[in-house]
């Protein structure tokens, strides 16, 4: 059996390599009555990239990959597949291979049928599709499951056999649409894992919706931030994480802190330090004003009288969160755990910014 | 399914996630006989039993005494009885085959596309259960076209309208047991048209339902006696009570088994739904 370790291995020479098309999403638009799911998203995928399509719920994502399977016709703009449109095509005529987040397989069929259902389709002999099914089970872990059906297989096996099903019809592109949502935290690692290496060794073009911004940021070659029907930022995620091009970002993506800042030209004051304004400067509203700093970017020093106070504290291994509240705000900063022993809740200490530059956004009405 | 000890290397991820029922078996809990509905259960049955348990007792009884299966032997010869049965099968068939044909892609398209319109479906089709037999018998016949007024089809429509009820009624609650719309874009994602997603994917998954359905259509066509006999089909209904037998016991004979049969076949039905509904929540 191959296991979930063993995918960087090859299996048998007949399981083909997939070359990835590249996806381009042109200006799409889709409504449903008065509610805009996407608003003119344009989007590039390269091929063999996994993209990420992250966002709260009802940001466009599901429906984004939905007009790119087919299920959804745009009410405007194109989705190319290999520099060809496709926006008219019917979904049974795209060939790309998809995960759902519900379990999907055929209850009527065993994992070796379901996997072969797309191959049956394609008329191929019965001796190939069992082959190829076999094959794309031991890929996944359950070649010994093969005669096994949906309802004696678990969650993290469903969707396993699943991903071999959507593999088998050598897809252009697979669509991930939160295949891991229904699972609990620990197959969910593991399944995430295995999907990345499968995907990686067979170099073809994933689009992988999900609102969960770990799964996105530790599987995707690029994740796509969205809000409200439209793209908010593209980027890898260590850009998108230390660069976040818009206040939603950073707000989404990680963990920030809001603090009342005052404009100096193209810095900003924050708790008594000059920190340059991140971006295009004329993009920076003008009226109250608030930055947006990671937990990592303030420095916590125990000082009686300190204008800081600690409020809680959460050990996290290597780091410990502490709350600290300043002037009114309640600000979250990483320390190191080692140093961390006197930031007891209700020490007073002295905090610091110690980034170069930050995201400074409008300022939001207290809630 | 090997068991994992506690500390042991997990040595194949497919073991990781064992499936349901797995796991060591559960203790069952004692069922507790309750009295109440042992009571109601029986009333009920001795309500079933005891009329068919005369009805039998008059069938078989010689007048001499004792009892005889010799009118059992008699039936197949009965004069108009093979005739009526051969019209009443025809008309079960054909009623079979229309209405499925025109309710299961009825009701998988209302599942998809149209689920707000399930409600205005359900009511529209509750009318032939509300709408008089006799009424409904004289509307249907007064609007038939000339060549179809003498044909038994005619009748074999009506009956299309008369199982819409329990056919539609069937379908919903399997299809409400199936997450059709992702099993549908899966399929078509695969590359499978319409035609063959319904035929390979939704209708073997529906064998209950559709099994259901067709017996219900099957114990209605057997059963209706006021629309054959307004429209002068001798079906088994209009046999059983028309028929020029010089041994009436003979046509109370056939009224029995026939209810046996449909009592026997309801009994399957409930043991395949019992059957489906499990295999649905586990796979749920």
């Amino acid at each position: 059996m191959t296991s979930v370790t063993d995918v960087s291995t090859p299996v048998g020479a007949d399981v083909h390599t997939l070359s990835g098309a590249p996806v381009v999403f042109d200006n799409l638009t889709r409504r449903f009555g008065a509610t805009t799911a996407l608003d003119r998203f344009s989007l590039n995928i390269a091929p063999g990239e996994l993209v990420a399509l992250l966002g709260p719920s009802g940001c466009g994502k599901t429906t984004a990959l939905r007009v790119l399977a087919g299920f959804e016709r745009p009410d405007s703009g194109r989705i190319l597949v290999d520099e060809k449109d496709v926006s008219t095509v019917a979904a049974q005529h795209r060939n790309m291979g998809m995960v759902f987040q519900s379990y999907s397989l055929f209850p009527n069929m065993n994992a070796r049928d379901n996997v072969a259902f797309g191959l049956h389709i394609r008329h191929q002999r019965s001796s190939q599709r069992r082959a190829k099914a076999a094959e794309l089970l031991d890929l996944v872990g359950l070649g010994e499951h093969v005669s096994k059906y949906p309802h004696q297989l678990s969650g993290g096996q469903q969707q396993r056999v699943a991903l071999a099903r959507a593999l088998a019809i050598e897809p252009r592109v697979l669509l991930l649409d939160e295949p891991l949502s229904a699972l609990d935290a620990k197959v969910r690692a593991e399944l995430r894992d295995q999907i990345r290496a499968i995907q990686q060794r067979l170099a073809i073009t994933t689009v992988f919706v999900t609102h969960d911004q770990e799964e996105a940021m530790s599987m995707a070659d690029r994740v796509c931030v969205m809000s409200r029907g439209h793209l908010e930022q593209v980027a890898t995620p260590a850009v998108l994480y230390s660069q976040p091009a818009t206040p939603f970002v950073g707000q989404f993506v990680g963990v920030s802190s809001r603090i009342s800042v005052t404009r100096r030209g193209d810095h900003v004051e924050i708790l008594g330090r000059e920190v340059k304004i991140r971006g295009d400067l004329s993009a920076v509203p003008t009226g109250e004003l608030e930055a947006l700093v990671r937990p990592e970017d303030l420095d916590v020093a125990v000082n009686p009288t300190g204008l800081g106070v600690i409020t809680h504290r959460s050990f996290l291994g290597a780091t410990t969160r502490v709350g600290v509240g300043v002037a009114g705000a309640n600000l979250r900063a990483d320390v190191r755990s080692s140093l961390a022993d006197d930031l007891d809740v209700g020490t007073r200490v002295d905090v610091s910014v110690n980034a170069r530059d930050v995201l400074v956004a409008a300022s939001q009405p207290a809630s | 399914m090997a068991s994992l000890e506690l500390g042991a290397e997990i040595a194949d991820p497919s073991q990781i996630d064992a499936p349901y029922g797995a796991e060591a078996p559960l203790n069952k809990p004692q069922r507790r006989f309750r009295w109440g509905r042992g009571a109601i259960l029986i009333v009920t049955a001795a309500y079933f039993v005891v009329p068919f348990y005369a009805g039998m007792e008059y069938s078989l009884q010689r007048p001499t005494g004792g009892f005889s299966l010799t009118p059992l032997s008699q039936i197949a010869s009965a004069p108009g009885f093979a005739s009526a049965l051969w019209l009443s099968t025809q008309l079960a068939v054909i009623t079979m085959v229309v209405v499925m044909a025109l309710m299961v892609p009825t009701v998988i398209y209302v599942h998809l596309r149209l689920p707000r319109f399930r409600r205005v479906m359900e009511v529209i089709t509750i009318l032939p259960i509300i709408i008089p037999p006799i009424a409904y018998s004289v509307g249907v016949l007064e609007s038939a076209p000339q060549w179809l007024r003498n044909s038994q089809y005619l009748l074999a429509i009506v009956y299309v309208i008369l199982a819409m009820p329990y056919v539609y009624r069937s379908l919903d609650a399997g299809l409400g047991a199936l997450d059709v719309k992702t099993l549908v874009e899966a399929s078509r994602s695969l590359g499978s048209s319409w035609l063959m997603t319904i035929w390979r994917v939704l209708v073997p998954n529906l064998r209950a339902a559709l099994m259901s359905a067709s017996v219900l259509t099957l114990a209605l066509v057997f059963g209706e006696f006021t629309i054959a006999n307004v429209d002068n089909w001798q079906t088994i209904p209009v046999w059983i009570y028309l028929a020029p037998t010089d041994n009436p016991r003979i046509n109370t004979l056939v009224a029995m088994i026939a209810l046996l049969a449909t009592a026997v076949v309801l009994i399957l039905i409930v043991s395949l739904d019992r059957s489906q509904s499990r295999n649905s929540r586990r796979s749920a």
